[in-house]
């Protein structure tokens, strides 16, 4: 569904990314693992346009989307789940909602989809007329993830859903993306920092160390290897 | 078409305000008619402000600049032939608008669409800008625009403005363009546009990565406000009936934000409510500057002491009520009518209460 060949990207004169290639095939969860600084959110932010590389090639559904702009990238079926949620705080839970359908124009399915939502998040419903910043932060990566579905995205990524969340709650934000690649068929792209639930959900992984994928193979695989054992999953 | 109570709440109070303004029209002396003319002039300013900042976070400071094109531009469309004649007498007009003369209405809207395209023309490498940098930008511009008012003297007369503007500015003109003002505005940040533009204030980042296009929104904000700024200052030239650069500097633009701040950042209500309580408390506090006694002392007039006051005023505001006047509520209806049921029903506990929520 994505791929990415080669791609390099460079803010002023560090290379974030060196080279990196990696494939996202429909109906998968793929994660992209690595420290801070590795790259992760370069390369997300590279697939959104919001950065250019300097070389490389990205294509979606055989189409190239390089060098679009934001909001074309989302209008093709990309949606972004932005690290640290970065919900509008002053904007009602509903008010998220219908932004997150900004680029479609079918009102009456649009109220459809913010129910289903809202059957999907029951919590968010209790919320719906609250503004999003008095949410707690696990209600907060719910209305994000919310909101990012409303684009009836064909490929949903995710920036860090962990961050800034206690174990348990993130530990239920991983197992709720699960749920919508098994019953909805969802494709998702999900990077973390935290490895071990990371692998625990996904099918494929990338690990990215310093702007290059040192490392890459099924996640079951990836989470019996020793190097990441040692590495990223605090096991020696 | 069946309406709701509220749009016949409003149709009926619309009217009841018309009413009233023409009855001041009639019977006002010109001092107090002054007053409220301004009061609907800064209100149109502070909407405005309120637009592209409170709605849409983009800290702007070109609001005089485009207040001064909207009013040279109506003032040397409704300007007499022989008017512009006596005006022009260090160097002549150019002839291309030396014989033009138009009625109000549609000087005021091409006032108001010169400003939106130069507005629009300001906004487009400024809008790459974001904060401060945004808003030293704007001020340059603003101050650009002022200048050039100053020396394009065929077309402005350059410094010593334009005398003699026809004063066609009454009550339902100003009122009536804050009427429209509101309107359109209320009902662009009610739109999914509003929508997106509150998005922006934010989180760009946010926003763009759902595909909110930030300078289209940008933009709008900056073409529509730019717009009625125009009209206010086209408003404005011919209430006064005489102009010239100095009323366009950057002073002007520091009192709408003030406004808008005491106000309320995001509230309409709050912007006119605090632009009339500006206008008028500027004029109350005028026996301030002349000489007066306390007791035994004796204060010698002070010319500026009322802007003093209205500082500390203005600090005691934000003191107190930290997000404006009235934050980011709005008036509505329903809270009229809940008010008066609460009333009704002998609550007398908890009003306060509810203002400060």
């Amino acid at each position: 569904m994505l791929d990415i060949k080669n791609l390099h990207v460079s803010y002023g004169g560090i290379r974030a990314l060196q080279g990196i290639s990696l494939h996202v095939p429909e109906g998968k969860i793929i994660s992209l693992l690595g420290a801070n600084g590795a790259g992760k959110s370069t390369t997300l932010r590279t697939i959104m346009g919001i950065v250019k590389p300097t070389e490389g090639s990205i294509e979606f559904l055989g189409g190239n989307i390089l060098g679009m702009k934001s909001f074309q990238v989302v209008m093709k079926g990309i949606a972004l789940v932005p690290e640290g949620r970065r919900v509008f705080t002053n904007l009602t839970v509903t008010e998220n909602l219908a932004l997150g359908a900004y680029t479609r124009n079918d009102k009456v399915q649009i109220q459809q989809d913010i129910e289903e939502i809202y059957e999907l998040f029951p919590r968010l419903r209790e919320r719906e007329k609250q503004s999003a910043g008095t949410l707690s932060g696990g209600e907060q990566q719910m209305l994000a993830l919310g909101r990012a579905l409303m684009s009836k995205p064909k490929l949903l990524m995710i920036d860090e859903p962990s961050l800034g969340l206690a174990p348990v709650l993130s530990q239920g934000v991983l197992s709720r993306l699960k749920e919508l690649n098994q019953t909805r068929g969802q494709t998702i792209l999900l990077i973390e920092q935290n490895a071990r639930a990371a692998l625990s959900i996904a099918d494929y992984a990338y690990i990215l160390e310093t702007g290059r994928i040192t490392l890459e193979g099924p996640a079951a695989e990836l989470a019996t290897n020793d190097a990441v054992r040692k590495t990223y999953l605090g096991i020696h | 078409m069946r309406l709701s109570r509220n749009t016949i709440l409003t149709l009926i109070a619309l009217l009841v305000i018309a009413g009233l303004l023409a009855l001041a029209q009639a019977f006002m002396n010109p001092y107090l008619l002054r007053i409220l003319n301004l009061c609907a002039v800064y209100s149109i300013f502070a909407v405005t402000f309120n637009l592209i900042f409170g709605y849409t976070g983009q800290f702007s400071l070109g609001h005089a600049g485009f207040a001064a094109v909207g009013a040279y531009v109506a003032a040397l469309l409704t300007l007499s032939p022989s008017q512009k004649i006596s005006n022009f007498f260090l160097k002549p007009i150019v002839p291309l608008l030396a014989n033009v003369e138009l009625p109000f209405l549609p000087a005021l809207i091409i006032g108001g669409i010169v400003a939106s395209l130069v507005g629009s023309l300001i906004a487009w490498p400024a809008l790459r800008l974001r904060g401060d940098y945004l808003a030293i930008a704007t001020l340059g511009f603003s101050e650009i625009i002022r200048i050039l008012l100053v020396n394009m003297q065929p077309i402005t007369n350059g410094a010593l403005g334009l005398k003699g503007i026809p004063a066609y500015t009454n009550l339902l003109w100003s009122w009536g363009a804050l009427a429209v003002c509101l309107f359109v505005t209320k009902r662009l940040v009610d739109s999914s546009y509003g929508r997106a533009m509150r998005a922006v204030r934010d989180d760009e980042v946010a926003a763009e990565a759902l595909g909110v296009n930030l300078f289209k929104h940008k933009m709008m904000a900056f073409a529509v406000s730019a717009f009625f700024v125009g009209v206010a200052g086209g408003l404005m030239a011919n209430l006064i009936s005489t102009i010239d650069p100095k009323v366009f500097i950057f002073t002007l633009t520091y009192q709408i934000v003030g406004i808008t701040v005491m106000g309320g950042m995001g509230s309409l209500t709050g912007s006119v409510i605090a632009a009339s309580l500006y206008t008028i408390f500027l004029e109350l506090l005028r026996p301030i500057e002349s000489q007066f006694t306390i007791g035994s002392l004796t204060v010698p007039g002070i010319p500026g002491m009322r802007m003093v006051i209205f500082s500390i005023l203005l600090l005691v505001v934000i003191l107190f009520y930290r997000k404006g006047l009235m934050g980011t509520r709005e008036f509505s209806w329903d809270w009229v009518v809940n008010l008066i049921r609460r009333l009704k029903s002998g609550k007398k506990t908890g009003s306060s209460g509810e203002v400060k929520s």
